[in-house]
């Protein structure tokens, strides 16, 4: 592992009114790592990544990825930065009107200038690593399933080989074969191409399947960080009963097939 | 760390080695910042490369792994591609993802007369549909309302003011101001004209007839038209995108009866009244312009329309109100139910839903003039 953190940041505030969502919170992203955020609904894991993609206002001492803080730039060089980062929405967010092709070609239109022709080869080649056949990128989002849907915004995510990726509940809502199909699919692309993850999540099939490190969301701050099994023995109150319910042991005993 | 692609001394790409066995070196960071260079660099080769140094190659992404793949020879292996563990691990991902499946064939682009023609035949189609499927959704409309009626309990009472508020109330101000600048002009025109041949106190006849007649009742149709046609179909539309509709279709909510009945009851109450405030204001229009320009003071005026104008002239203008009204119903509802998944289709449903509630508007008035005619009324 390298030394320098893909992510860091430092003391991050989010507040929404009087309802103080995180407090402080402090958090590393290594190079090269899958991190699984945890934590019950409602406890800001999904606030904190609008938070480090800057989508959510917030109060923050340092919020930097790949080395630049990303609240000291403007213009061309946050749009440098942006180009390093990919993000895939809970449910996709893929530009409605467009076709697959389109929707992965946007980002590359706006940030690589280069040829039609050269873009569409590009966007097949990243459909076909998100593991779709060539021909659904003439399909229109609204045809597709959920599955497929998830898969197109995967590969948009990473039409412009980003650095770092940011996953909101990526297996959310998919039926447990395509789950395991996609935490596969995320375990290769990022060994193949490199990437730092940072995975949102509610799902403990993915946590065991992807992720090298988990970091647990509780009372606005990094409650817990390590491996998955140094924070099962180390378990305690919700972390306790989230490992232990019924749900959670049938994930174990799965991996340790 | 420093962000890939941010290096200043762009990509390379040359031959090296002998010419009967030439060897392919890439230099420089061969990412997706540098596309257009390096889409440039590889069109200018001849020849598919046998053998590859990649010695010289900075840091290199998936783009530009396609981008040197695409620049080598088919079948064997590639000596040299191998000593990048990086670049050995972006090609065999891209190879094993990308192998089964041959490009798909071209699709052919459709211009030219057989297109043209094609085209005109699927909008005369469309049209037909159009018209029968406005018909259709008249008869749902026409049994939901009738359902209503005969139980008033089911009547949706509260949406039912709230769309009095929003399509009738709301438009009065606008409504009242059009009507009010149109009397003003049809009495400079009508004036101006009739002063010369000295009967310029035809003008309160002129005015007031065309006011209650025509344009009272067509400019609330307009204004209507544009303003609630355009939200109903949005508003339902949208309900769609989110599938509310469907929502209330599998609790056994009849999505016609609790979105379009109440707006068809509110529209039939409030066209009548914004029609009544459009007349007025347009024959006010009329007469200050008699007054102030051409010294017709308003008794004059006011006498003078009592004498000479008929009742009969306001009905007939009345008349017209709830056909209008229940058009600009049906077009609204109908196109915002008409909406698919996608946010082009909101924006295309919305549109037509204007375009046609106008078209219908004005053909419906024309209509009516001839009818009128053929009573002698």
């Amino acid at each position: 592992m390298s030394a320098a953190p893909a992510i860091r940041v430092r003391d991050v505030h989010v507040a929404f009114g009087e309802h103080k969502v995180l407090r402080g919170l402090d958090l590393d992203v290594r190079a090269g790592e899958i991190i699984g955020i945890i934590g019950p609904s409602g406890e800001g894991k999904s606030v904190l990544l609008r938070a480090i993609l800057g989508l959510t206002p917030c109060k923050a001492e340092v919020i930097e990825i790949l080395g630049c803080n990303r609240l000291d730039l403007r213009g061309k060089e946050l749009r440098n930065l942006k180009r390093q980062i990919g993000v895939m929405f809970q449910d996709g967010a893929l530009f409605s009107n467009l076709t697959v092709r389109e929707n992965i070609c946007a980002p590359l239109r706006e940030h690589a200038p280069g040829s039609n022709a050269l873009h569409r080869r590009l966007a097949d080649v990243k459909l076909q690593l998100a593991g779709l056949p060539v021909t659904a990128g003439d399909k229109l989002p609204s045809d597709l399933s959920g599955g497929m849907r998830k898969r197109v915004a995967l590969a948009r995510a990473l039409a412009l080989d980003p650095a770092v990726l940011f996953l909101d509940e990526p297996t959310a809502g998919l039926d447990p074969i395509s789950a395991a199909r996609f935490d596969t699919l995320v375990r290769t692309l990022t060994d193949a191409l490199g990437l730092t993850v940072f995975l949102v999540t509610h799902d403990l099939d993915t946590l065991h399947a992807v992720c090298d490190r988990i970091a647990v969301l509780k009372g606005g701050v990094v409650a817990d960080l390590g491996t998955l099994a140094e924070v099962q023995a180390r378990a305690q109150g919700w972390i306790a009963e989230y490992f232990g319910g019924p749900r959670a042991r049938a994930a174990g005993h799965g991996a340790e097939d | 760390m420093k962000p890939r692609g941010s290096s200043e001394i762009g990509p390379g790409l040359r031959w090296e080695g002998s010419p009967d066995a030439p060897v392919l070196v890439p230099s420089g960071p061969w990412t997706v910042a540098w596309l257009g260079e390096l889409e440039g660099l590889c069109a200018r080769l001849k020849q598919p490369a046998t053998a590859v140094d990649l010695s010289a190659l900075g840091e290199v992404d998936a783009s530009g792994t396609v981008l040197l793949l695409g620049t080598l020879a088919k079948g064997a292996a590639t000596p040299g591609l191998d000593a990048r563990a990086d670049v050995d691990r972006l090609a065999r991902a891209i190879a094993q993802a990308t192998a089964e499946e041959p490009a798909p064939p071209a699709i052919a682009s459709g211009f030219g007369v057989r297109r043209v023609l094609a085209r005109i035949g699927e909008a005369a189609l469309h049209l037909g549909e159009e018209a029968l499927g406005l018909v259709s959704y008249l008869g749902q409309v026409l049994a939901a309302l009738g359902r209503g009626l005969v139980q008033p309990t089911r009547l949706r009472w509260h949406a039912i003011f709230h769309q009095m508020e929003e399509a009738g109330l709301d438009a009065v101000p606008i409504v009242a101001t059009l009507s009010f600048a149109i009397g003003m002009v049809l009495a400079y025109l009508s004036a101006s004209l009739l002063e010369q041949v000295g009967a310029s106190v035809l003008t309160v006849e002129l005015v007031s007839i065309a006011m209650m007649r025509e344009f009272g009742v067509v400019l609330t149709a307009v204004v209507l038209a544009g303003r609630s046609d355009s939200a109903f179909a949005a508003q339902i539309g949208a309900m769609r995108m989110q599938r509310e509709i469907d929502a209330m279709v599998v609790m056994g909510v009849d999505p016609i009866e609790a979105l379009v009945v109440p707006r068809l009851l509110a529209l039939l109450v409030m066209v009548p009244l914004l029609t009544f405030i459009a007349t007025l204001a347009g024959i006010m229009g009329g007469m200050v312009v008699a007054w102030v320009n051409f010294d017709l003071s308003p008794v004059l005026f006011l006498s003078r329309m009592q004498e000479t104008v008929a009742l009969q002239q306001l009905l007939a203008g009345f008349a017209k109100a709830p056909v209008f009204a229940l058009v600009i119903l049906l077009v609204g509802t109908r196109q915002g139910m008409l909406v698919g998944g996608t946010v082009q289709s909101l924006g295309t449903r919305t549109t037509s839903a204007v375009v046609q509630a106008l078209f219908l508007v004005i053909i419906i008035d024309a209509l009516f003039a001839v009818l009128y005619l053929e009573l002698g009324i």
